[in-house]
């Protein structure tokens, strides 16, 4: 029994693994950073990144991958730091229109039956197009209410844990423990049976997108939130961030195999390994190959745990 | 009857990107009134070489089936770029020598992917993407910002132009013509297809999976190589971003040229059309003289626009 037990919950063992390990040695490098002020400085940008992380979860639930969230975050941070908070109701619409466009374009790609990757490509161009309208160069200034959400000083631990443990339980139960989330996995394993079955593939694919495009907005308004001010580029690198991030907290390209915990844990993995890279010392032209290191190790692990899981079944 | 209906067919994912390049054109020569309209063409064939080199490798990848594809191309074209700049330091007599360590390179980054896919059965999107930012962490550590001039010879070569036709172009024509015939007329070419088709038939059939991905893998790394060596003589040197737009480049002009995404359908002749059509849809949007943010969004919408026409009646099998 207890093989099953692990069998079954091992997918979300490893990431949550990786992360303690990283943690760890985080500790025992900068021992001060084992205090609240620490802990904030050293997670605090992990919040968008889930976000932007859960976002590109949805997507590939449905086998589709989104090659324009880091661009479209950005565009959020832009409107976030500009219209919402000179014209609120501007701003308001300009988000929801955003979500809109998400929700058309899995429309779009589910009835033409066009390539995600070149869809998303494109739509990257439009998003960084936009951001640039509406913010020519770096700067504005975040909402005051925006800016107070994301600097609560929260009892205990920084606001992002509870935050990213809200998150990651909330869209848990939504799309792992709801019966409608049972049918939107099953899109990504198996379109045809849960089309026969009755449901609808196109609503099914909107849903997801439109989920998406809301999550990339509540990405783009915490980073604005925390940055205070915006840029399009600023978030251009959490495109493949999210995607190495739903990977390695466990989920799969296809299949519909997706783990929202693993994406979360997934998510602030990759923002530790940031700043364990940055304590490290290490040369700076090796930092970004240092992360793709962590990258191999963290998945190279998962073939011995895959390995035991099948033999565990 | 039958067959002239599916050459028809076939002859259509490819069509459209020549026509859109063609569209673009006559739309940019208009505003200009007719001036300028061979130096434009010249220019859009000298910079769609280039895409449409690290395209050939790209294509080739994607026709492997879903899920394959090669992220590394600009930290390898970086790479490649930078260390046969060093080790030929400007020396004519060292160009061949140059171009051999820049396929190395290629080849070398090729062979750690499908390490990485193969033995550590990381999937090629984050395998590609992760190898890739170890191998741009060992481009700058390599170069440390010199910046060295490429030989005279090989400078001088990759920029000829000989009647408003770029040397190098005509180069890359036969190189793509090549790699059209190992497509369809090598056991290996019909082999990568056949995997895209169906993978499980493929390897039930006996053919050598493993052997046909890696060498494919290789193979795209080389192309990056390439493009990184000649790229560095076309710009006067390495630079450590020099790869970067090629990501999206080469992704969009094999897909915008007719090549199924989901692997098994390859079209080579497109790729001249994607890469000419992506280079003069920015000058077409420069000519007009909108903004930077106006040309991003325009230029998004007509790459989503080509795909729609071009992609729904393919995929309707």
């Amino acid at each position: 029994m207890t093989q099953a037990f692990v069998a079954r919950h091992i997918r979300i063992m490893l990431p949550t693994l990786a992360l303690t390990v990283l943690l760890l040695a985080v500790f025992y490098m900068q021992p001060r950073a084992m205090s609240y002020l620490g802990l904030n400085l050293l997670l605090n940008l992990a919040l968008p990144i889930a976000f932007a992380t859960i976002a590109q979860m949805f997507v590939i639930t449905v086998n589709e991958l989104d090659l324009s969230i880091g661009a479209y975050v950005g565009f959020v941070a832009c409107v976030g730091a500009t219209w919402l908070r000179d014209d609120p109701l501007l701003g308001v619409a300009a988000l929801a229109g955003g979500v809109l466009v998400y929700a058309a374009l899995g429309a779009l790609i589910h009835l033409r039956n066009l390539p995600s990757i070149v869809v998303t490509l494109g739509m990257s161009f439009v998003w960084l197009g936009l951001a640039i309208l509406v913010l020519p160069t770096p700067g504005g200034k975040a909402p005051d209410w925006l800016r107070a959400v994301m600097t609560w000083k929260t009892p205990l631990l920084p606001f992002t844990i509870y935050a990213s443990v809200a998150l990651a339980v909330i869209v848990h139960l939504g799309l792992m423990r709801s019966a409608y989330g049972a049918v939107l996995r099953g899109v990504g394993g198996n379109p045809r049976s849960v089309e026969r079955a009755g449901w609808s593939l196109l609503t099914a694919k909107m849903v997801m997108f439109g989920l998406a495009g809301l999550f990339g907005v509540f990405a783009g308004l915490a980073l604005v939130g925390l940055t205070t001010s915006g840029d399009a580029n600023i978030a251009l690198r959490y495109t493949l961030l999210s995607i190495a991030g739903v990977i390695l907290g466990g989920g799969e390209f296809t299949g519909g195999r997706i783990s929202p915990i693993g994406a979360v844990i997934g998510a602030m993995t990759l923002t530790l390994a940031a700043s364990f890279l940055s304590f490290l010392r290490l040369d700076p032209d090796w930092q970004i190959g240092a992360q793709g290191v962590i990258l191999i190790v963290v998945l190279a692990l998962r073939i011995l745990i895959n390995r035991t899981e099948a033999r565990a079944s | 009857m039958n067959a002239s209906l599916l050459q028809r067919l076939a002859a259509k994912p490819w069509l459209w990107a020549y026509l859109g390049a063609l569209a673009i054109w006559l739309a940019t020569i208009a505003f200009t009134e007719g001036r300028g309209g061979g130096d434009v063409l010249t220019a859009a064939l000298s910079f769609a070489t280039f895409s449409v080199i690290v395209a050939i490798g790209q294509m080739y990848v994607i026709t492997l089936g879903p899920g394959n594809v090669d992220l590394s191309i600009p930290a390898t074209i970086t790479l490649a770029g930078a260390v046969s700049m060093k080790i030929m330091d400007g020396q004519d007599a060292m160009i061949l020598p140059g171009l051999l360590i820049a396929l190395g390179c290629g080849v070398g980054v090729g062979v750690g992917n499908y390490a990485l896919i193969r033995l550590l059965r990381i999937p090629p999107i984050i395998a590609t993407l992760s190898s890739s930012f170890i191998v741009l962490s060992a481009a700058i550590s390599y170069s440390r910002g010199i910046r060295i001039k490429p030989p005279p010879m090989l400078a001088d070569f990759t920029t000829w132009i000989v009647a408003g036709i770029p040397v190098l172009a005509v180069a890359a024509v036969v190189l793509t013509a090549i790699m059209s015939v190992v497509l369809h007329r090598t056991i290996y070419g019909r082999t990568v297809t056949a995997l895209g088709q169906n993978a499980r038939a493929a390897r039930l059939a006996g053919l050598p999976v493993d052997r046909t991905r890696f060498a494919t893998y290789v193979l795209c790394g080389a192309f990056a190589g390439l493009n990184g060596y000649l790229l560095s003589g076309f710009s006067g040197g390495a630079a450590l971003n020099m790869g970067s737009e090629y990501l999206l480049a080469s992704i969009a002009v094999v897909v915008i040229g007719g090549t199924s995404v989901a692997g098994g359908f390859a079209n080579l002749p497109g790729l001249w059309g994607a890469a000419m059509l992506l280079f003069l849809l920015v000058t077409m949007l420069n000519t007009y003289g909108f903004g930077a943010g106006v040309r991003l969004v325009l230029t998004g919408l007509i790459i989503i626009g080509v795909i729609t026409l071009a992609g729904g009646k393919r995929q309707a099998r």
